[in-house]
């Protein structure tokens, strides 16, 4: 049974200028280099199979799997992309890794593309976040000067493995839907960030039309300390078909929010109660388990184990663990009419049902946010989200219904309570950060 | 706002950025990033030199520059402040500090204030989606670096002071440069400021204080093998 916390990935951020490298290798790091490379690269890919690690992206296909994928019959080069365009509303874990530990991503990069063999990867950082582009930016430059990127410091490879590797490392511009990873390919190959019709699977065509492995951050930095430590030592955690660390973001009104990386399986009853709680004097209303796209919970969920099985089997998603916490004082409809207009602004605009409907949606929810219209508007939402759920190009349109559908389901009354009352009966004022001063005062 | 010609130097810089890629074109982002560096914005004749480098149409250089939020056809301010207004930040108060702002700078959303008499620095404001710092809210983004848990006070006090050219820091990151500086950085050229500010803000080490003071750790390795001796290891 492992402790409550387990500090993998974020155990570093509390050391002095825990981002550069002699850091990073003072405490072993880029060690599971040696060990890879005395390793076949299709050893390091049943090692990651074996552990059971599973993407932490949010959709956690099985990581190792992904990579046995890549046909390596096939004479194109192949290619490692990292997905680190973290836009997903309530997820904010991949940038604080990159901000305090860029060295293990790095670290993680060399060993993934040495599996798949790749002999270039792409980081592929959203724009949005300057500094966290300086510290990856700095820390790809000190690894090729330590000799663990390009042909090493000898011109024998890494290591004097005779594996070569090149990083780049690319800023995207602005763009929610460049975190689907076919639409991050195009935004990688210069054009506008829409989808891919799939398959061909990137694994197959993917950039370039090569073979080329996608994943999220914490998947790739994941991977040093299985390298290193062992499958055994990874699946000692978590439960039996959601195994490892996963860093777990606690936002809004919680005493003590931020980053908790735990087993997966853990509870927000458990979490809430290392945070602290729900902020002083209120109750929990709503919460997502894992950013905006993952259906809405309420506190009969406190209890639901944090792995992809339990979160699934209470309705909703794991997601990326992004833990938005909203106490009474929030308005149901406001929060989702807010999410639907990012979504619609986000909307790429290849297909239809997503293009449409989430227009459709903003309209029916702000009149319903401002009390106008009949119950029989809510049966109309309902029906325009069953013209986008399983409709959409991509997961963009599926994920904009999840919070209008289950917040449907869980606050139907709120809904009517507007109708009622001509208007939103919440005082936003009172859900602010700083309400409890104010009110005092 | 004056918008300076691209020198030889940055069109040797776009084509260096093309560079870096196998196929050129993939180095469109960052080289509009540049652009924008260059010029203030996304002009005419960065879109034109883009795709002279690339040889691909003007339209399609255009097309890519008219999808990504981040590229403005119009001029920002030296500093660009943006307002995450996504539903947790905007319930959390993103929507007073938004509304406070454009009420004290007297304009609307992505639009520059005036510079007034004194003013050494000019500021623009844009609400922003969701820009993965939750765990601050409300945040509030100047040339997109972190300024943690704002207040209408502290973000008009913010702003003042950007536009009296005092030195502001980020609150989790380096002390700010211009837009035009930071876009320099987004197109692959460092600026040396990458070992300032903190590796954590307060809030990422939640958990990781309560696991020090608790002692709970990830297990130790030595319980299990450091790798899987497959019979398929020579």
């Amino acid at each position: 049974m492992s402790d409550v916390l387990t500090p993998v990935l974020t155990d570093i951020w509390d050391a002095e200028q825990s981002w550069k490298l002699a850091t990073y290798a003072a405490r072993g790091g880029y060690d599971a280099l040696d060990v890879a490379f005395a390793m076949s690269p299709d050893d390091v890919i049943t090692a990651v199979k074996d552990s059971g690690l599973r993407g932490r992206g949010g959709a956690g296909f099985p990581t190792g799997m992904k990579w046995s994928f890549i046909p390596q019959d096939n004479p194109k080069p192949k290619y490692l992309v990292v997905n680190a365009d973290e836009s997903e509303p309530g997820t904010c874990k991949d940038i604080p890794l990159m901000m305090g530990n860029p060295h293990v991503l790095v670290e993680g990069v060399i060993l993934s593309s040495y599996a798949i063999r790749a002999n270039k990867a792409f980081i592929y950082i959203r724009g949005e976040v300057v500094h966290v582009i300086r510290r990856v930016q700095a820390a790809v430059a000190e690894a090729y000067a330590a000799g663990h990127l390009g042909t090493g410091l000898n011109g024998k490879g890494i290591h004097d493995s005779g594996y070569n590797l090149d990083i780049v490392v690319h800023a995207g511009a602005g763009a929610y839907i460049c975190g689907e990873e076919t639409a991050l390919l195009e935004g990688l190959e210069g054009r506008r960030g829409q989808p891919r019709l799939r398959p061909p699977f990137p694994a197959v065509a993917g950039l370039y039309a090569s073979p080329t492995v996608i994943n999220n951050v914490e998947s790739i930095a994941s991977v040093p300390a299985i390298v290193k430590n062992g499958a055994a030592w990874f699946g000692s955690m978590g439960t039996e078909k959601s195994k490892g660390h996963g860093i777990f973001s606690l936002s809004g009104h919680v005493q003590k929010p931020g980053q908790y990386e735990a087993p997966l399986g853990i509870t927000l009853r458990e979490l809430l109660d290392l945070a602290g709680g729900v902020r002083e004097g209120h109750q929990l209303k709503f919460w997502t388990p894992g950013g905006s796209s993952t259906p809405l919970l309420t506190a009969e969920h406190l209890d639901v184990p944090l792995d992809f099985e339990g979160v699934g089997a209470a309705g909703s998603m794991l997601g990326t663990r992004a833990l938005q916490i909203f106490d009474e004082t929030v308005c149901v409809v406001r929060a989702v009419l807010r999410w639907t207009e990012f979504y619609k602004h986000e909307s790429c605009g290849k297909c239809t049902p997503c293009r449409e409907g989430t227009w459709w949606l903003v309209q029916a929810l702000t009149r319903l946010e401002n009390g106008q219209g009949s119950e029989a508007d809510l049966d109309q939402l309902l029906d325009q989200c069953d013209n986008i759920l399983g409709r959409s190009f991509c997961a963009l349109g599926d994920g904009a219904t999840s919070p209008v559908s289950s917040s449907v389901q869980h606050f139907r009354e709120e809904y009517l309570a507007h109708l009622a009352h001509g208007g939103c009966p919440f005082d936003p004022a009172r859900s602010t950060a700083w309400s409890g001063t104010e009110v005092s005062a | 706002m004056s918008t300076p010609p691209l020198e030889d130097k940055t069109i040797a810089e776009l084509r260096e950025i093309a560079a870096r890629y196998p196929e050129p074109r993939s180095g469109l982002l960052p080289m509009l990033h540049l652009v924008q560096s260059a010029q203030g914005r996304i002009t005419p004749e960065g879109i034109e030199a883009c795709a002279a480098i690339l040889e691909i149409s003007a339209a399609e250089v255009n097309g890519v520059a008219t999808f990504y939020t981040m590229y403005k056809r119009h001029g920002v301010g030296d500093f660009h402040v943006g307002v995450c207004t996504n539903t947790l930040c905007a319930v959390m108060g993103g929507d007073a500090i938004f509304e406070r702002l454009k009420d004290h700078l007297e304009i609307g959303n992505d639009e520059v204030a005036v510079q007034r008499q004194g003013d050494s620095r000019t500021v623009s404001l844009e609400h922003i989606e969701c820009n993965a710092a939750c765990d601050y809210a409300p945040v509030v983004m100047v040339n997109w670096e972190f300024m943690d848990n704002q207040t209408p006070d502290s973000a008009v006090q913010m702003v003042e002071a950007l536009r009296a050219g005092h030195e502001v820091r980020s609150t989790r990151g380096p002390r700010l440069c211009t837009w035009r500086e930071a876009e320099r950085v987004l197109a692959g050229f460092p600026d040396g400021r990458v070992d300032e500010g903190p590796s954590a803000g307060p809030a990422s080490l939640a958990g990781l204080e309560i696991a020090r003071q608790r002692g709970w750790t990830a297990p130790e390795p030595g319980a299990t093998p450091a790798v899987e001796a497959k019979e398929s290891d020579a």
